[in-house]
């Protein structure tokens, strides 16, 4: 946190078992020495360069990045990167995702919840530090790991908790499910299970948003949508078209990799050919940055200029966040394959931890405020639960519901009208 | 719905009128001609001046005029940002659209072929067809898939499959696929005024065939109702169910039944999902029996769920086995007497209504000659 002109650092701070190389962090003129990449390694390529390297390196389009830098620089002494207000509602914010996701572990195994939950752990510096810029109306779009995007874009833990319950007061009506988290309202569109296809979804928004403004002449229309997927993801080919296509048509967009390095038991590095992914940016033509995803401030600060960026109609922007998930991929996975030094390495920059030890010693917050917050989010979240116990389930009339907006899809029955205008249509047996 | 009031008012006018005059309207009202592409042509345009949120994405369908030149004029007349030429990514560029419709624009997708279609199917089915499912009813998607399906000329199998049954099996989707220029042009507009995603499948080979079309369907609301078949001629001795080019097909095989005294009733499925299973069932109530025609792969077809819903509905009332005529269930061959074979000829179908007749030899028989069917 006190690095905060490394913010948006374009090297990456590997992780290594062998223990002195635990110090060159620090040292930024450590040239890379490959170690043993092959199958089952978590070891990661150690490069490690300066800012000003990379930079050299990079072609004429990434100025962003570098106007980000330059203005850390001459922030990073006398004031602070946040004011009171704004430091407790990140607080705030990434104390629920966790306790949130914790309550979901315990429901998982009580059997309250069921199917398959995937959680967020670890991982909340990236989705308070991107959501909380947002307004009402701009988008986000997830994946199956969506929770703690949905609380903090808005939608209330109590619907979110029912819905995961599979009850009739869920944000979806039990219908979606812990991987399908929809809210019109806090425009949240999903929620996918299938990795990639959020990505166009999130450039269809995008586009949208763009096609609003110049064809349908709603001038002050500069909704921002922000997509967030994995590393694995970035394997995939729609990926890379969609890159293409925001490039292309400019569209108003942020690409968030959250790279917890594991995708499933499959290590990054053993599914990709250059692990960077924000080296993909350039290649498309828009600037691609890299975060340390377990610093909000540093992911925030990053966040500030790339949706910026997207709302002043320049692009979209790919940032890749470092980061790592506290648990297994969904709570079915044994999670053996990770390495126990690694997982420690992670535990010990839990995001929650850093960001107290900041408010603290900027004197932002005392520990009693934080308590009570502690306290606050404990509360929300056993009504929650509380709440989603008392829900009732979805009524059988519900089945056939909302497959179509107009029901006439479901076509004529055998007396020659709608069957959507019988009345016991949706009373009877799932037989259509 | 509006075209079709206006029809019943148009035909009881007609009544209305001493017969001399009558005549002479009929002559002016059904003498034009209008190919699918002139009516597709029409329908994408008029949609697209009656509501600015209707926008074209494709691949070729803006400055090349599109690959079959449905959208020819259109890049002209609306602009660069409302016909979309895409670069050759399904994937991408259908969930982008889909994207778009979650936020109430209504795109109209075209696939060069719905083989294409293969390549983003996920978002068809996934993102599109299931969301307002997902979401209980908050986002719903208005998004038209359209495209030419099934075989055309010496393609190949890569370029000739028809996706019907793949589409119409899953919720949330409405199939259509049309057989006249008036077909074309009302299920289209339906299908863009249409809250839900619809698959609106065409026919390359019948691109460039005309139809004759009355005033009424030239009419900028003219719109047809999803989910109604058509019967396109009436008859008493045996029902043959048909979509697409299949339709024209069966009108010809009834000409040819017609002179061995078979009267068949032909109708056009218009609408694969939701299927017009009451209007089947009632035809067939009525004639006994029952053809079902297409072109596509025969197992898990439309014509084996048209059958499994004549048995589940009106067995009491079947004289003969349904007949069920599909292409061969072989990959399309290249060659232009295999692939005459792999696809159902009008010989074929007049040779099943005759079989439901009693009036042909039996099946085995039959087998040796026929390559029409599995």
């Amino acid at each position: 946190m006190n690095s905060a002109s490394c913010a948006a650092k374009i090297s990456t701070q590997p992780f290594s078992l062998n223990p002195t190389s635990l110090t060159s962090h620090d040292n930024p003129l450590v040239f890379p020495k490959p170690t043993s990449l092959f199958l089952g390694s978590t070891r990661k390529l150690r490069l490690s360069s300066s800012s000003k390297l990379n930079l050299h390196r990079r072609s004429g389009t990434v100025v962003a990045v570098s106007d980000v830098v330059k203005q850390k620089k001459s922030k990073s002494t006398p004031s602070l990167l946040i004011t009171k207000e704004e430091g407790l509602e990140l607080y705030e914010d990434m104390i629920l995702g966790r306790a949130f996701e914790d309550m979901c572990a315990q429901m998982y195994y009580r059997g309250k919840m069921f199917g398959f939950v995937h959680l967020y752990n670890g991982q909340e510096a990236v989705s308070t530090g991107f959501i909380k810029l947002l307004k009402q109306q701009d988008s986000v779009v997830s994946t199956y790991r969506d929770h703690v995007h949905a609380l903090s874009k808005g939608v209330p833990a109590r619907a979110v908790m029912s819905e995961l319950f599979g009850k009739t007061t869920g944000c979806c009506r039990g219908q979606g499910g812990s991987m399908h988290m929809f809210s019109r309202e806090h425009n949240l569109l999903g929620g996918f299970a299938f990795i990639g296809e959020g990505i166009p979804v999130a450039t269809g928004a995008a586009f949208t948003s763009k096609y609003k403004r110049e064809i349908l002449k709603e001038a002050d229309c500069d909704h921002v949508t922000l997509a967030f997927f994995g590393d694995g993801t970035c394997n995939n080919g729609q990926f890379f078209e969609c890159l293409n296509m925001a490039a292309l048509w400019k569209l108003p967009i942020v690409f968030v990799v959250e790279n917890n390095l594991w995708a499933i038991g499959m290590s990054h590095l053993r599914a990709t050919s250059d692990p960077q992914i924000y080296k993909k940016g350039p290649a498309f033509g828009m600037p691609g940055i890299h975060v340390d995803g377990m610093d909000v401030l540093k992911v925030r600060e990053v966040a500030k200029e790339a949706i910026g960026r997207a709302r002043r109609g320049e692009g979209p922007t790919l940032v890749e966040c470092e980061t790592y998930r506290f648990r297994g991929h969904s709570l079915a996975d044994p999670d053996e394959l990770r390495d126990p030094a690694e997982k420690a390495y992670y535990a010990a920059r839990d995001p929650i931890t850093a960001l107290k030890k900041y408010l603290i010693e900027n004197s932002l917050a005392s520990e009693a405020d934080l308590k009570a917050i502690d306290k606050k989010i404990d509360e929300v979240v056993e009504d929650a639960v509380d709440f989603a116990d008392e829900s009732p389930v979805p009524s059988r009339s519900q089945l056939l519901e909302n497959v179509f907006a107009d029901p006439k899809g479901f076509g004529i029955g055998p007396d020659g009208r709608y069957r959507c205008e019988d009345p016991k249509f949706t009373e009877g047996t799932a037989h259509v | 719905m509006l075209g079709i009031v206006r029809q019943k008012m148009l035909e009881q006018s007609l009544k209305k009128i001493p017969p001399a005059v009558s005549v002479l309207r009929s002559y002016s009202s059904a003498a034009k001609q209008m190919t699918i592409r002139d009516a597709l042509n029409s329908a994408l345009d008029e949609e697209m001046s009656a509501d600015s949120k209707v926008f074209l994405m494709g691949e070729e369908v803006g400055e090349y005029q599109g690959a079959y030149k449905i959208t020819k004029g259109l890049l002209d007349k609306y602009g660069p940002e409302r016909v979309l030429d895409t670069p050759i990514t399904e994937a991408g560029f259908t969930g982008v659209a889909v994207g778009a419709a979650y936020y109430g624009v209504k795109p109209v997708v075209e696939f060069m072929t719905f083989n294409f279609s293969m390549q983003a199917i996920d978002h068809i089915i996934n993102s599109a067809a299931k969301t307002n499912y997902m979401s209980s009813g908050q986002i719903s998607v208005p998004i038209v898939f359209r495209g030419p399906n099934g075989a055309a000329a010496g393609v190949g199998a890569q370029h000739s499959q028809c996706y019907a049954a793949w589409y119409a099996s899953c919720p949330g989707l409405k199939v259509l696929a049309p057989y006249s220029s008036e077909d074309a042009r009302g299920l289209l507009k339906a299908a863009i005024r249409d809250p839900d995603p619809v698959v609106f499948l065409e026919n390359e080979l019948l691109y460039g065939e005309s139809f004759p079309v009355s005033d009424e369907v030239l009419d900028s609301s003219f719109c047809l109702p999803i989910g109604k078949a058509k019967i396109e001629r009436k008859g008493k001795d045996v029902t043959i169910a048909a979509y697409s080019k299949m339709v024209g097909y069966a009108l010809k095989a009834a000409e040819t039944l017609e002179k061995d005294g078979i009267d068949a009733e032909v109708i056009n499925l218009r609408s694969i999902r939701p299927l017009d299973r009451s209007m089947i069932n009632a035809s067939v109530r009525k004639t006994n029996r029952l053809v079902t025609v297409e072109e596509a792969f025969p197992q898990h077809g439309v014509g084996a769920e048209i059958c499994a819903s004549i048995v589940e509905e009106s067995f009491a009332y079947l004289d003969a086995p349904v007949e069920r005529i599909a292409g061969a269930d072989v990959p399309m061959p290249y060659a232009a007497n295999l692939e005459r074979m792999a696809v159902p000829q009008v010989e074929d179908i007049v040779r099943a209504a005759k079989r439901t007749c009693y009036r042909s030899e039996s099946r085995e028989i039959d087998s040796q000659h026929c390559g029409g069917r599995s």
